[in-house]
């Protein structure tokens, strides 16, 4: 009894042509867009401080996630809690994707995409609504950064709420830095920090 | 941890579901049929259990989208125990072999159902008999039969996917 189909044959009905699944993919991606069937569209984008992870809601960029955070899980992160339906869709992030190229270009200074905030709360999101008015180019220590969040002695609570920063680059917490003016921690590595503050500083 | 990104489902059956959607319903409507296929199934990913079973949960949506088709071409008037051998695609480099597609839609739509659930998405007859409303039997028969007009057919016309592989 046969329980297999013979190998050639089953080769022959192998999906056409090169490429024919990557089309479908994303005309896939563009009809559920369209129909606001999407939870999350990601798409990467190469970086000097290597390969970015954009992702988005309907409300606006939600994550951007360094290689080094793992992008696999993320993506599992962002479907465990904004939901499952998850596709990559570069188009819904091509604005991103346009202003962080200008940005590591330095012809850019301040990010004008919509955000989305749903994955910080409380005093973390406090301290992420404050980043951005750090001016490009200058830091602010966890100090300082604490007083303008409204809780002068929360300094640690500052330094967690970078280090789980959801829009690193974009809002600018690499720009929080040691009272004695050493860079501190940064989710993507004390590299990439210094990268960040030496494009700013030139 | 809750369901992996719809993502990672395309990733790993994407293929497999446009194998089943060209041998039931031909290269040219396949395309549409993967389409929609998993536009539904991505509108009903959240509430699907997370232990379901996800390429026989896809087949189980691909083989509803290509019935939709298949009574369309029923209500343009062609009986559908004769369908015609649809047209080779034309002219793809990379196609496969044109005429083992062709073969495949030779066979009675049963039978067709029948190879493609079992033989490329791996579905059990139990599951297949279920889909066809036949016994678990006749599935069995259909897939079994659909083989061996495959094997019949390829050997006849000397195709170069029969060579070397049978008996």
């Amino acid at each position: 009894m046969t329980t297999q189909l013979p190998a050639e044959l089953g080769a022959s009905l192998d999906p056409a042509g090169p490429g024919t699944l990557e089309r479908l993919h994303a005309r896939l991606a563009a009809a559920a867009a369209e129909q606001h069937l999407l939870d999350v569209a990601y798409r990467t984008v190469d970086s000097p401080i290597g390969p970015l992870l954009l992702a988005a809601t309907e409300r606006g960029l939600v994550r951007v996630a360094f290689a080094l955070e793992d992008h696999d899980a993320v993506l599992q992160a962002l479907a465990d809690r904004l939901g499952p339906r998850v596709l990559e869709n570069p188009s819904r992030l091509d604005a991103a994707a346009r202003q962080l190229d200008e940005y590591f270009a330095g012809s850019r200074h301040s990010f004008d995409v919509p955000l989305d905030f749903s994955l910080s709360r409380g005093f973390r999101l406090s301290v992420l609504e404050h980043l951005p008015q750090i001016p490009y180019g200058s830091t602010e220590s966890y100090a300082q950064v604490a007083l303008a969040a409204g809780s002068p002695k929360a300094v640690r609570a500052v330094g967690s709420a970078c280090a789980t920063n959801p829009l690193p680059v974009v809002v600018p917490c690499h720009r929080v830095v040691r009272s004695d003016g050493s860079f501190g921690g940064y989710l993507g590595g004390p590299d990439a920090k210094r990268t960040l503050l030496a494009l700013e500083a030139a | 941890m809750g369901k992996p990104p719809f993502e990672k489902v395309v990733a790993a059956h994407g293929a497999v579901v446009l194998r089943v959607c060209r041998a039931v319903l031909g290269a040219h409507d396949a395309e549409d049929a993967w389409s929609e296929t998993f536009l539904s199934a991505l509108k009903a990913y959240p509430e699907l259990p997370d232990d379901a079973n996800l390429q026989a949960w896809l087949v189980t949506i691909a083989h509803r989208k290509a019935i939709d088709v298949l009574r369309i071409r029923q209500r343009q008037a062609v009986p559908l125990d004769e369908l015609p051998a649809r047209e080779s695609p034309l002219g793809n480099p990379g196609d496969g072999h044109p005429e083992v597609l062709d073969a495949v839609g030779q066979l009675p739509p049963k039978q067709r159902q029948a190879v493609a659930y079992h033989y490329l998405a791996g579905l059990p007859y139990k599951e297949i008999s279920t889909l066809l409303g036949v016994t678990p039997e006749a599935a069995r028969r259909a897939g079994a039969d659909g083989v061996k007009a495959l094997r019949a057919v390829l050997t006849e016309t000397g195709s170069p996917a029969s060579k070397g592989a049978l008996p």
